[in-house]
């Protein structure tokens, strides 16, 4: 693996709590993460899987070891080198987290404003697109509150994927669609990484969407127990 | 609106959404800061009408400078001026002419059923000079005694009374238990301690005030040489003069530390100013309580935001944004119901209750930075939106 991964984890401890009451979730994990791959973290629930995922995307602070996204050293990073990071990510929660207020349109800009690409109607015309390539193309202007889980869900891939990241994080993606929807976002991740040399690092259940990922790792009490690469 | 702000933002009006999402929240807010501004203009109304309903028996008088006892804050309280240090006053270079003016208040019994205190207000008959020229000819009817100029503002009469009195008919009331002729009317206006007011000679209101002396007057007025230093002749007196028992300043310093006097010092002025600042935490209150339950509410919305990479500043922004929509919504209903309660206000009270320009600037501006404290404080919220707790 060459030095331009856009991941690379060495030696990664994470604790949660304080005192007494404190408890290590992460154990020394090393991870090497090629550029433009679909990679799945598996593993029973509490196995770090999600914790790891955070820590990458640097939603979380490191604690212990090292995490290099997109060549910046993340433990002991600023504020502001945090959030400059996260604008060259995209993040894809397991709930949808779209603003209530917003319409399907207007959440998808929201993706798209953070990096000040373009005026209003060129974002517009983004998001309807990528909003009319995920199926939502009568939905546009749809309040959350009017849309079904699964639609929701397609709002919030769009949000992510609407500004061209470098990197994805997801969380469960497709816990909320059907077995179609599902296969249609894992495959437009897995398309961005062919076309555009997108990483993809999702964490899943979902075992039908194995058959897609060039990578699996899983993870068991906090430590790594299995590396595939399919 | 959106498409208004967003071209003012230069970025998706989020703020604006997010209020006019949940209408319920955003009328019962726009509601209390309508509420909170119709308290603050009430209270500066009538703070406002103290002021006014003050200076305006000063607005009969023409004088540069006024003598008064020690104890003295107002026209019509304090102690009694010795009439000889006017003979003193003149011998300063510079004072061309000195007056003594009196002041008493007494009941009108103006019918059956109503009854109205006024201040009576007396120079002597030769003293037209120191009477504002609009009523310096109409004074010279007082000499007659036991006549008076009889206020049109004044609060329990009526056009009808007033309308009745001219110098070929003039109208005998009954004051102090005297037969008093009211021979003509001037406008001044209805004031907090008193119903309106008359004026008349000295002579006249000596015999109405039995226990008054001609010798010692309320206060002592002055006029200096034309194009003379008031302040020079201010000083002067101050040499000659006992500081310790007279207060010795211009007419319009007068007029206005009786104003301050009655604003800051006397319970009505202090109660309607604390009201100005009830009204203003009143806002406060209501525009962070809607704030921060905004913000709390929206805290996974935020969370997701701080996810894909937006800045504190962002948020900030969100929140100063609803802070000035709702300053500025909500101030146009408050403007609009203060006006028609000033009218009644006027009506009932009597007194001059006006919407200045200055005013309504002011208020709003206060609304503004009142809006935008408490966005500051809700701001405070933001910092629980952790987008680590989304996962």
């Amino acid at each position: 693996m060459t030095a331009s991964s856009p991941i690379i984890i060495k030696g990664l401890n994470h604790w949660f709590g304080q005192g007494e009451a404190r408890k290590q979730a992460i154990f020394d994990v090393n991870l090497k993460i090629a550029p433009g791959s679909l990679t799945v973290l598996m593993g029973p629930s509490g196995s770090g899987k999600t914790t790891v995922l955070t820590l990458m995307a640097c939603l979380r602070n490191v604690q212990e070891g090292s995490v290099t996204l997109l060549g910046q050293e993340l433990l002991g990073a600023e504020e502001n080198q945090m959030v400059a990071l996260r604008r060259r990510a995209g993040v894809i929660f397991q709930a949808h987290n779209l603003h209530e207020s917003l319409t399907a349109e207007q959440n998808v800009r929201m993706g798209l404003e953070v990096h000040g690409k373009g005026d209003v109607a060129q974002q517009s015309l983004a998001a309807k697109h990528i909003l009319t390539q995920l199926g939502l193309g009568t939905r546009i202007n749809y309040l959350p509150s009017s849309l079904s889980g699964g639609q929701k869900q397609r709002v919030a891939v769009a949000r992510a994927l609407a500004p061209n990241p470098e990197i994805i994080f997801a969380d469960e993606p497709t816990a909320a669609l059907d077995k179609e929807s599902g296969m249609t976002v894992v495959k437009m991740l897995k398309d961005l990484g062919r076309l555009r040399g997108t990483t993809t690092i999702m964490v899943t259940h979902d075992n039908r969407i194995l058959e897609l990922a060039d990578r699996i790792i899983t993870l068991e009490e906090g430590a790594v127990v299995k590396d595939e690469n399919i | 609106m959106s498409a208004l702000l967003t071209r003012i933002l230069g970025r998706m009006p989020i703020g604006w959404l997010q209020l006019v999402h949940n209408k319920g929240r955003l009328a019962a807010a726009l509601a209390g800061v309508a509420f909170a501004n119709i308290l603050v203009f009430v209270q500066l109304g009538m703070l406002g009408a103290i002021t006014a309903t003050t200076v305006q028996p000063y607005s009969l008088l023409k004088a540069d400078i006024m003598i008064s006892s020690a104890d003295s804050n107002t026209l019509e309280d304090g102690g009694n001026v010795a009439r000889q240090y006017m003979l003193r006053a003149l011998s300063v270079p510079g004072i061309t002419a000195a007056a003594p003016i009196y002041i008493g208040k007494l009941s009108w019994q103006v019918d059956e059923r109503r009854s109205s205190t006024l201040m009576a207000m007396a120079l002597p008959v030769d003293a037209g000079d120191f009477i504002s020229s609009k009523l310096r000819a109409q004074f010279l009817h007082l000499a007659l005694p036991d006549t008076a100029i009889i206020d049109r503002g004044t609060r329990g009469g009526s056009p009808e009374i007033f309308d009745k009195i001219t110098l070929d008919h003039p109208v005998v009331y009954e004051l102090n238990n005297r037969q008093i002729q009211f021979v003509d009317t001037m406008l001044v206006g209805a004031g907090f301690t008193s119903d309106g007011n008359i004026l008349m000679a000295d002579q006249s209101f000596l015999h109405l005030f039995a226990n008054r002396s001609s010798s010692a007057p309320s206060h002592l007025l002055l006029q200096v040489e034309e194009g003379a230093s008031v302040a020079r002749s201010i000083e002067l007196l101050q040499q000659i003069l006992p500081t310790d028992i007279l207060r010795i300043r211009s007419l319009a310093d007068a007029q206005a530390d009786d104003s301050s006097y009655q604003t800051t010092e006397r319970p009505i002025g202090i109660i309607f100013g604390l009201g100005t600042l009830v009204g203003i935490l009143v806002g406060l209150v209501i525009v962070y309580q809607v704030l921060s339950t905004d913000v709390a509410d929206h805290l996974k919305e935020y969370a997701t935001f701080k996810a894909m990479g937006y800045g504190q500043p962002f948020f900030l922004g969100v929140v100063f944004e609803e802070a000035l929509i709702l300053a500025i919504m909500g101030f146009i209903p408050g403007i609009l119901a203060s006006l028609g309660l000033y009218q009644i206000l006027e009506a009932k009270a009597g007194v001059p209750v006006d919407m200045t320009a200055a005013r309504a600037i002011v208020v709003l501006l206060g609304t503004l930075a009142a809006c935008t404290l408490s966005g500051a404080i809700a701001t405070r919220r933001l910092a629980r939106a952790d987008p680590a707790d989304l996962f």
